[in-house]
């Protein structure tokens, strides 16, 4: 029994980063998708930023889902709620790296902040309570959504790393032949569909 | 119950937002990053239109530019030489002379004094009719006349006036540099605002050409490039060019331009003498641009009539009230 849902758990993981990614299978976030894949190391450092923030976020989310929203029965209040949790979630983070790495915190740029707006977090925060995910479950699937969104940037920055010694036909060059590329990931990344079903 | 539905919202929005607000307010202190005090001068310092005319995201990262040293103090073209001193005095360094820059059209040629060739219909801008090559006017050089300059100028300081060619105010013009972007015909360009001398035409075909199609176009004579008494004005092929930099304001050249291809703005010197006034301080000999002031130090100058260009630049340069006397025309 223990061990069944401790498989459980890891299966939702799974089928979190690679069944359903977030970029590649729902299309979320594709903003900072596009935006911060120029170079795997800043692409890796966008990943670890945005992975931390949607952690706490499904933490943050469910908790006030269930005692808050739920237990005062509020549901309509979903988006303020989620919405300035995340806000200042991404404050706090931005502050952090600010203090703790200069360097990378230029390196983000105007996408730091922009985590505030990306579609991915408040995709994951509305998704819990759809889902009816327990806390451990919540924390997982937040875990789970902002490894597959590093797995997403980093494969598309080593990609765009390469391009640039690639002969692209001028027409294609830059932003085209990027989204192009997106979406031939997004089809190989649709063959995982069916693999897990949690 | 929907009392306290209402209640209840209020209640617990309120409650996480306060919550929210002082975890962040503790957090903005102990995460608090000590930065150049001088970067918030400075940003206070600037018009704060972020307009981007700099080449920076906005006034603050132009601020932070500035101060660490990798953007000019004078990169603000919106707030132009008063800003530039103002971060100058900030950062303790030398005001490099900003003169502020205008723009302006190299080309006279309106509707009234070109030659037509065809008609245009398709859409009114200059950009869709320059894609297509079609130009009404037989000059292929010219302006184009459908005001793309005057729709992109955030300053509103271009207006298209009745013979169909681009006004500038120089009063309004920042110098930002959009009209110039947008000009598919690239005629426009900035020039420092004390510069009287305009040359403007820009095409550089041959006399006999231009004399058929356009009354105020550059027939590459060369009057002018010989008149200059500082070589300010080369003659690229057909087309008589002038380097801002040299131009000492003499408007010898517009005098001479027999197409009227050359504007003068200034005031024209009709005489200009030096006065018993003069305490012979040799400024004046110093600063004329072709040598034609002469005399001992600590006596009276002399201006030799045969050499002076009557440009003025010894009568600006003079310290000495009425020790230069000049009769405007």
């Amino acid at each position: 029994m223990h061990m069944n849902e401790f498989t459980q758990i890891l299966l939702l993981f799974f089928s979190t980063v690679l069944v359903n990614n977030f970029i590649l299978v729902q299309f979320l976030g594709i903003c900072p998708f596009l935006g911060v894949s120029k170079q795997v190391g800043t692409a890796f450092s966008m990943g670890m930023a945005t992975t931390f923030v949607m952690t706490l976020t499904a933490a943050a989310t469910w908790l006030i889902n269930t005692f808050i929203l739920e237990a005062l029965n509020l549901p309509f209040l979903q988006y303020v709620s989620f919405i300035i949790v995340i806000a200042s979630l991404v404050q706090f983070v931005e502050m952090f790296i600010k203090k703790t790495s200069p360097v990378l915190y230029k390196a983000l740029g105007i996408y730091l902040p922009l985590i505030t707006t990306n579609c991915a977090i408040l995709g994951l925060a509305l998704q819990i309570p759809l889902n009816n995910y327990g806390f451990i479950a919540s924390v997982v699937f937040g875990f789970g959504a902002g490894v597959g969104f590093t797995l997403a940037i980093v494969l598309m920055a080593g990609l765009r790393e390469n391009l640039e010694f690639g002969d692209v036909p001028s027409a294609l060059k830059g932003v085209p032949i990027t989204l192009i590329i997106a979406g031939l990931m997004a089809m190989a990344f649709m063959g995982f569909s069916g693999m897990i079903s949690v | 119950m929907m009392k306290s539905i209402y209640l209840y919202s209020l209640l617990s929005m309120g409650g996480l937002g306060a919550l929210l607000a002082a975890g962040l307010g503790f957090a903005s202190k102990a995460f608090h990053v000590e930065k150049d005090p001088r970067i918030d001068d400075v940003e206070e310092a600037l018009p704060g239109a972020n307009c981007g005319a700099c080449g920076y995201a906005g006034c603050s990262s132009f601020a932070e530019a500035v101060v660490a040293g990798d953007a000019d103090i004078d990169g603000c073209p919106v707030g132009g030489e008063e800003v530039a001193k103002k971060i100058a005095e900030i950062l303790d360094v030398e005001s490099s002379s900003s003169e502020k820059q205008v723009a302006r059209v190299l080309c006279r040629g309106g509707n009234k004094e070109t030659k037509k060739q065809s008609k245009y219909e398709g859409i009114e801008s200059c950009k869709a009719a320059d894609l297509i090559n079609a130009s009404e006017k037989s000059c292929q050089y010219g302006c184009l006349g459908y005001g793309d300059c005057a729709d992109v100028c955030p300053f509103d300081a271009i207006e298209m006036n009745e013979n169909g060619l681009p006004e500038i105010d120089p009063e309004k013009c920042t110098g930002c540099g959009e009209c110039v972007e947008a000009c598919p015909k690239n005629i426009i360009t900035l020039y420092p605002i004390s510069k009287k001398n305009h040359i403007q035409c820009s095409s550089p075909e041959s006399g006999s050409v231009v004399t058929k199609i356009c009354e105020v176009g550059c027939i590459g004579c060369g009057m002018c490039a010989k008149v200059c008494p500082v070589d300010a004005i080369t003659m690229e092929g057909d087309l008589a060019v002038i380097d801002y930099d040299k131009c000492i304001n003499c408007g010898l050249c517009a005098e001479k331009c027999p197409t009227n291809t050359i504007e003068f703005e200034g005031k024209k010197v009709k005489n200009i003498e030096i006065t018993e006034n003069c305490v012979g301080c040799t400024l004046c000999a110093k600063a004329c641009p072709v040598d034609a002031i002469e005399g001992e130090p600590k006596e009276q100058h002399e201006i030799d009539p045969e050499i002076c260009v009557k440009c003025g630049i010894c009568y600006d340069t003079c310290n000495v009230e009425g020790a230069i006397k000049v009769e405007y025309e």
